[in-house]
Order: structure tokens, then C-alpha cells, then sequence
């Protein structure tokens, strides 16, 4: 029961980051229909920009969550400002053009960020330093350590401000607009253009505070961390049904915890034939199974078939 | 005499070529060739999944794997095994084929992005098994991979480790692929792949069984990919999960996508072109040293970075690929609504 309790709990962790990642690839696919396959190298950006601005403060004397703080404020606007050239360079020329171009312009982003990335960071693992209060809180038989709370805590906040925003918001009306129908929603007055811009910049900003988290939570941060963490975020998005908000949310907290049980039982279910090595294999069964039988996603509404 | 010199000429050309990057440029340059023909296979292979029959398939590295995994089961001392090549390939194109319908079967419903990543988890769960398959019984060697693989051998003569004999087995087989392809994209098969692109419900009611012709589309691409993953198997000697990452089934896209989808001359440009022009940015290094006479930037990283760009503004300037086939630039070029509507809608399925 113990274990099982503790597994949760990672895997509500590990899944709140996931969503929040999720979210921009589904905020972009929603209104433009494009996976943003360097999504998760913008993670990366995020993390490293925290953690450089980190290294800078260190010997400042200020309190370790101020310094984090500081870092954050740093890589949101970078991420959002990459988000935003991404965007323009890469993606608005084809908006018109072969639906595979700007899937292949979207790699080229992603090994370009890459490689930038590993030209100014370089190619070691970089270790993020014992900012944050390290105790652990006893919960049923349970630990909950206080950055696991905190990044709950932070995505769940960024989720309902942003489920405000565009619920609520002209903003986001003009965004739910331009996702159902670009041309009519031109035709209404809408700048679409300029909605997409902020979907970008939106989604690089929930990525920059995942990017953190996640080199928070692990205390490192690597090149091609974005990677895996895109490719599971994505497959969250799906999960949940692509284009859609909710979905996303509830798919990437799924995703952690089918993750997070996965690897903690298989061991014992299969007799250590299996262990947590597999870990990584979930996210894709669970996804491959879902298209199967429910091909739009738990929440999604358009149907994988052309209508 | 016109066919003649037609087909003589680039015959010598193809024959007399590795000696030649040899002379210029080394060894390596021959090495760096052999893999291009194996990239000229693969891309062929995915061109009639993507190309022909408008699957966007991201996993394709996976059927590669098969076949070199299965050569180097079945032909090296990891299991005391040592049958020869002629068997164990036809066997890999055709365990890949298998893996091609298993990937195919369930996911006949879904299109575009759907299928794309649905491929994708394929792709990494084959890759996550290669990796984990050593315990409690070894099977793929784990990380580790095979090694010691036996190289090709017909009849008494091993390939050892020759470049030259590889490039003419190789070349032996891209023509063979080639020209499977060609004659299968005007073949009533073929036809009906380009149909189901187009529209598939249209394709439907033609009377095109699209569920047979799509496993179909599947099966083969992936028995290419097989062969051509038994052939590197047999040329490296070694296999391990790295060679089969994600990054790879991207490249291979890449490629067809970059050259011309559905157009076989383009697909091969673009296999050559994308596997020859990392390895030639591996001069930007020395580059550097002469003109500035010092490194500035890390070369391989520089490499990958321009490499990267490349991509992004070959993409931007020709969105149809560099050497696209005749329709599809008419289709580009044409002006007006039904042109247009084409142009969004070709592979702007599942919307």
C-alpha cells in the first residue's frame, strides 16, 4: 500500500509536468494542426536559461527560492521569445504549403536548438544546485518532498490561469476562434496571425516553467533532455484527444501515473523479468491502445478518420 | 545505339566510381557512399508508405532493425548460428513485412498525425525491447548489442570487409529496389497506393479494397526496410538499439520528403544528398583551423547546427521537396481554386 501510495504520488508529479508540456503541443495543434516537434527542445532552453541565471546568483547571498524565482523570470521571456521566432522563420511561410513541410522545418528546429544548446552549455550533464528546501513531508505511509508539492502546486495554478484566460478572456476567444475556423474567424475581425504568435509564446512559457521543474526535480539538465520529455508529452496530448485543453491535462497526469505504476509493479508482476527499464515502453502501449479503440482520445470530439 | 549509350555510360559511371572517391578522397569517402546506398534503399522503402500510399510513418527505422537484428541472430556466434546470407536476408525482408502488417493491422483507421505518432511508439517500443531483451534470457545482447556478425559470403568468397565489394552489392540491390519501385508505382497496386492519398474514400468507392492495398503499402515498405537493415548488419558486423533511435526514422523522412515525395529520382537525390552532407560538414572543423587558424566552434555540433538549417531553409524555399515529381509542381504551379484546395489538401489528411 506504501509502495503504491508513493508511486501516486510520483506519478501526479511526474504527470503535472507532462500536462503542462502537453498543453502547448496541444494549444498549437489545435489552431494550427501542426505537431511542434522542437516543443521539447524549448523545455530545454528553459531549463538551461533557469539554471545559467541560477549559477549567476549563487554567490549573490540571496534566498534560494528568490534565485529560482529569478531564473523563471529569466527563461519565461527567453522561451517565449523563441517560441516567437519559431514560429515566424520556421512555421508562418508554410502555413499554405505541403502539410509535411512544416513537419520537416519543425525537426530542423528542433536539432538546430539542440545543437545551439550544446554549442553555448555544453555537452556534460549540468547539476542544479540545493536551492529549494529538500524535506520531506510524511503522508500516510507516504514522503512528499516539498518541491514535488511545489511543482503541483505551480502547474496546477498555470493550468486554471490559463483555462481562464481562455475561457474567459477576448483573448481566448479569439484563439478558441481561430482553432474551430482560421478563415471565418479573419472574417469576424480576429488577427490571426498575431492569435498564433501568442498560442507560441503562450505554450514556450508553460514549457520554460516545465523546463524548470523537471532540472529541478531530477537536479539536472542536459542538451537533449527535451526530447523524451516532447515525445511523452505529445503522446499525452493525444491521449487526452489533441486540441483539446482538458484533454491534455488529463492525459499527461495519466501518463505519469500509468508510467509511475508501470515501472514500480512490473518487476513483481512479472517476476523480474522486467523491471523499470521498461518505464519508457508504457507511455507508447498505453497510447497505441487508446488509438485503437478510441482513436480521438479520451476527450477529444474530432475523429481520427477525414469526416 | 541510343539505349545503348543510355544505359552503358552511367553503368561504367556507377562501376568505376568508388575507385574514384577513393583516388580523391579515401577510404572513408567509400565507407561514407555504402551507407548513402543503404539511405537510398531505406528512403525508397519509406517513399512507398509515404510517397505512394500517403501513410506518414515516423517508426520506419524499426523494420530496419528487424532484419538487421534477425541477420545478426541468425549469422553470427552470439547464438552459434551461421547461416548464410542469401537465406537470412529473403528471412528479414520477410519478419520485417510481418512487423509491417502487425504495425499496419491496427492502426488502419487512424490518419495523418494520429498514425504519424501511433508509428512513432512503435518505432521506440521495438527499440526499448532491443535494449532490455538481454535478461533473464539474452536475446538482442542488450545495449551491448551483437557484434562479430559473419560478413556476406557468396559461396566460397566473403565480402570480409571490403568497401568495394559492399558498394556493388549494395548498388545491386538500390537498383533492385529502384526498379521494383518504379514498376510498382504504375502498377495497378501502385495506382490504387496514389488513389488512396488522393482521397481515400474516393479510392473506396472505385472499388479499391484500401484495407488490403494500405497493409500491402505497409508490408512492402517494411520488407525494404528489412533487407536493407540485414545488409547492414552483414557490412558493420555489429548492431546495438543506438543505430535504430527516432533521429534515425526522422532522417529517413527527411529525405524522402526533402527530395520529392512520391518521385523516385527525387527520394534517391534526396537519401544521397542527406547522408553525404553531414559527413562533409565534418570539414568545417579544418575549415576553421585554416581560415582563422584556430577552432571556434566545436565542429560536430556545428555540423549538426548547419545541417539543421539546412532543413529549415530547403523546406522554406521548395515546400514540395527539391526535385518533386512532374504532377505534383503542375499541381504546385497551377493557379486557381482547385488547384489551391489541392495543394492543402493532398496530405491534409485527418482533418
Amino acid at each position: 500500500m506504501e509502495i503504491f501510495l508513493q508511486q501516486l504520488v510520483n506519478g501526479i508529479v511526474l504527470g503535472s509536468i507532462y500536462s503542462l508540456v502537453a498543453l502547448g503541443y496541444t494549444l498549437v495543434y489545435g489552431i494550427m494542426g501542426l505537431i511542434n516537434f522542437a516543443h521539447g527542445d524549448v523545455v530545454m532552453i528553459g531549463a538551461m536559461v533557469t539554471l545559467t541565471v541560477i549559477r549567476l546568483l549563487s554567490g549573490s547571498g540571496l534566498p534560494g527560492p528568490l534565485v529560482v524565482l529569478c531564473g523563471l523570470g529569466a527563461a519565461i521571456p527567453f522561451c517565449m521569445m523563441t517560441g516567437y521566432l519559431m514560429e515566424r522563420i520556421a512555421y508562418r511561410p508554410l502555413r499554405n504549403a505541403p502539410r509535411l513541410a512544416p513537419l520537416i522545418t519543425a525537426i530542423g528546429v528542433s536539432i538546430l536548438l539542440q545543437n545551439v544548446a550544446m554549442l553555448i552549455w555544453g555537452r556534460e550533464y549540468l547539476s542544479f544546485p540545493q536551492l529549494l528546501p529538500a524535506h520531506a513531508f510524511p503522508f500516510l505511509g507516504a514522503s512528499i518532498s516539498f518541491i514535488q508539492i511545489l511543482i503541483v502546486a505551480g502547474s496546477g495554478i498555470m493550468m486554471a490561469c490559463l483555462s481562464i484566460l481562455i475561457r474567459k478572456t477576448r483573448l481566448g476567444n479569439a484563439m478558441r476562434a481561430a482553432s474551430q475556423n482560421a478563415e471565418v474567424a479573419t472574417l469576424m475581425g480576429v488577427e490571426v496571425n498575431s492569435v498564433i504568435s501568442i498560442t507560441f509564446m503562450l505554450g514556450s512559457a508553460l514549457a520554460a516553467v516545465a523546463g524548470m521543474m523537471v532540472s529541478a526535480y531530477y537536479g539536472i539538465a542536459h542538451y537533449d533532455m527535451g526530447f523524451l520529455l516532447g515525445l511523452k508529452a505529445f503522446t499525452a496530448a493525444v491521449l487526452g484527444g489533441i486540441g483539446n485543453m482538458e484533454g491534455a491535462m488529463l492525459g499527461g497526469l495519466l501518463l505519469g501515473i500509468i508510467e509511475s505504476m508501470g515501472a514500480g509493479y512490473l518487476g513483481t508482476l512479472t517476476n523480474g523479468a522486467m523491471g523499470s527499464n521498461y518505464q519508457d515502453v508504457f507511455a507508447f502501449f498505453v497510447l497505441i491502445l487508446v488509438l485503437i479503440f478510441r482513436p480521438s482520445g479520451l476527450l477529444g470530439e474530432r475523429v481520427g478518420e477525414r469526416p | 545505339m541510343k539505349t545503348l549509350a543510355k544505359y552503358a555510360i552511367p553503368a561504367a559511371i556507377l562501376c568505376i566510381l568508388p575507385f574514384l572517391i577513393d583516388a580523391a578522397f579515401g577510404k572513408t569517402w567509400v565507407r561514407i557512399v555504402d551507407f548513402a546506398l543503404l539511405y537510398v534503399m531505406l528512403a525508397l522503402g519509406l517513399n512507398i508508405v509515404v510517397g505512394f500510399a500517403g501513410l506518414l510513418d515516423l517508426g520506419y527505422v524499426a523494420f530496419f532493425a528487424v532484419g538487421a537484428y534477425l541477420y545478426a541472430l541468425l549469422a553470427s556466434p552470439h547464438f552459434g548460428l551461421h547461416l548464410p546470407f542469401w537465406l537470412v536476408l529473403p528471412l528479414g525482408a520477410f519478419a520485417a513485412g510481418l512487423f509491417g502488417i502487425l504495425l499496419g493491422a491496427p492502426t488502419l483507421r487512424l490518419r495523418g498525425d494520429y498514425l504519424a505518432i501511433v508509428t512513432l511508439g512503435f518505432g521506440e517500443i521495438i527499440r526499448i525491447f532491443l535494449n532490455n531483451l538481454n535478461a533473464p534470457y539474452n536475446i538482442t545482447g542488450g545495449p551491448q548489442g551483437i557484434d562479430l556478425i559473419d560478413p556476406v559470403r557468396l559461396g566460397p568468397w566473403s565480402f570480409g570487409h571490403s568497401v568495394y565489394a559492399y558498394y556493388f552489392l549494395f548498388l545491386f540491390f538500390v537498383l533492385f529496389t529502384a526498379f521494383v519501385s518504379t514498376r510498382l508505382q504504375h502498377s495497378r497496386i501502385g495506382r490504387a497506393w496514389i488513389a488512396i492519398r488522393e482521397d481515400e474514400i474516393a479510392a473506396e468507392a472505385m472499388g479499391i479494397d484500401t484495407r488490403n492495398v494500405k497493409l500491402l503499402a505497409f508490408a512492402m515498405g517494411a520488407s525494404f526496410g528489412g533487407l536493407s537493415g540485414g545488409l547492414f548488419a552483414g557490412f558493420e558486423g555489429f548492431v546495438s538499439p543506438e543505430s535504430f533511435n527516432l533521429m534515425e526514422s526522422v532522417m529517413i523522412l527527411c529525405m524522402v520528403v526533402l527530395g520529392g515525395m512520391g518521385h523516385i529520382r527525387g527520394v534517391i537525390f534526396g537519401a544521397i544528398l542527406l547522408s553525404v552532407l553531414p559527413e562533409a560538414l565534418r570539414y568545417v572543423g579544418p575549415l576553421q583551423q585554416s581560415v582563422f587558424g584556430r577552432i571556434y566552434i566545436d565542429p560536430s555540433s556545428l555540423r549538426m547546427l548547419l545541417f539543421g538549417l539546412a532543413l529549415i531553409l530547403v523546406m522554406l524555399m521548395r515546400p514540395a521537396g527539391l526535385w518533386p515529381s512532374p504532377t505534383r509542381k503542375r499541381e504546385l504551379s497551377a493557379k486557381g481554386e482547385t488547384a489551391r484546395h489541392e495543394n492543402t489538401n493532398v496530405y491534409d489528411a485527418g482533418r
